[in-house]
């Protein structure tokens, strides 16, 4: 395997995880904050496939495509309640969005 | 030679994913962060190509940067992303523990990596030429894991029906 090891993409997923996971804790839009869980996410994927080129079997290739998924249907989920609640002239600030009354 | 070219790329595109990253979580503009996510997500499929996984960096450029990021701006420019920067004026106690709570995942993480797996982190599988092309992903997903595959098609007719619905429903009574 030319260039770094596996442990290298392993840090540097970390990094990208934390990174991510900062983001979801100090900011208050919640269109930033879904942006910051697919950094998230993709921080995960990023160490899947690590993994799977550190085992030399495809099964972790398959569990990052289908991480892949999961997120863009979680994207498009919450980019739906994000515009649903904008509909109801609710300040869309995560720290306001405190009750789940219809 | 081909190890120094690997070497320079992966510097390169690790420097990208890290400052994408924390431009992301860093812009006071919802819309600048999108774009931001965008680089994030290609040096993301550089390192994707540099592990051997040649079909999942194309599917990572195809479906983030081209469709989910795409969504996201376009949600953006309907809501007219408001500015938010939580981190002016004095550090809040709560920014201070977002970053004690962000810096303990790291610690955790690498801990828990190390003491599982650390020993054997040293010397990667042998691959070949196949591992990670369309043709070895097509037969792992229809052989092995074809459950994960037709999950994954439920998955993606719920989200968009849900997604239709979220976007349609007229509240009953609008209030202000």
């Amino acid at each position: 395997m030319p260039g770094p090891g596996v442990a290298a993409y392993l840090i540097l997923s970390v990094i990208l995880f934390a990174t991510g996971a900062f983001g979801v804790l100090i900011r208050r839009s919640p269109l930033i904050v879904l942006l910051a869980l697919e950094i998230m996410l993709n921080a995960g994927n990023l160490a899947l496939i690590a993994f799977a080129r550190q085992t030399g079997t495809g099964t972790g290739q398959i569990f990052a495509l289908t991480v892949m998924v999961v997120a863009a249907a979680e994207a498009v989920v919450g980019l739906g309640l994000i515009v649903a609640v904008s509909r109801r002239h609710v300040e869309l600030d995560v720290d306001k969005l405190t009750t789940l009354r219809g | 030679m081909t190890n120094f070219i690997v070497w320079v790329v992966w510097v390169l595109a690790a420097l990208a994913l890290l400052s994408s990253g924390i431009a992301v979580v860093l812009f006071q503009n919802p819309f600048y962060s999108a774009l931001a996510l965008i680089g994030n997500l290609a040096s993301l499929a550089v390192l994707y190509l540099l592990l051997a996984a040649e079909f999942v960096a194309a599917a990572q450029v195809l479906v983030y940067a081209g469709a989910v990021v795409v969504m996201f701006l376009f949600v953006i420019a309907y809501l007219g992303g408001r500015a938010d920067a939580p981190w002016a004026g004095k550090p809040s106690p709560q920014s201070l523990a977002a970053i004690v709570a962000a810096a303990a995942i790291a610690v955790e993480i690498v801990v828990v990596i190390a003491l599982k797996a650390g020993d054997q982190l040293s010397s990667p599988a042998q691959i070949e030429g196949s591992f990670g092309t369309p043709a070895e992903i097509g037969r792992l997903f229809l052989g092995d894991h074809l459950l994960a595959f037709e999950v994954t098609s439920i998955v993606l007719l719920v989200a968009a029906v849900g997604g239709v619905i979220l976007g349609s429903a007229v509240p009953r009574e609008s209030r202000s």
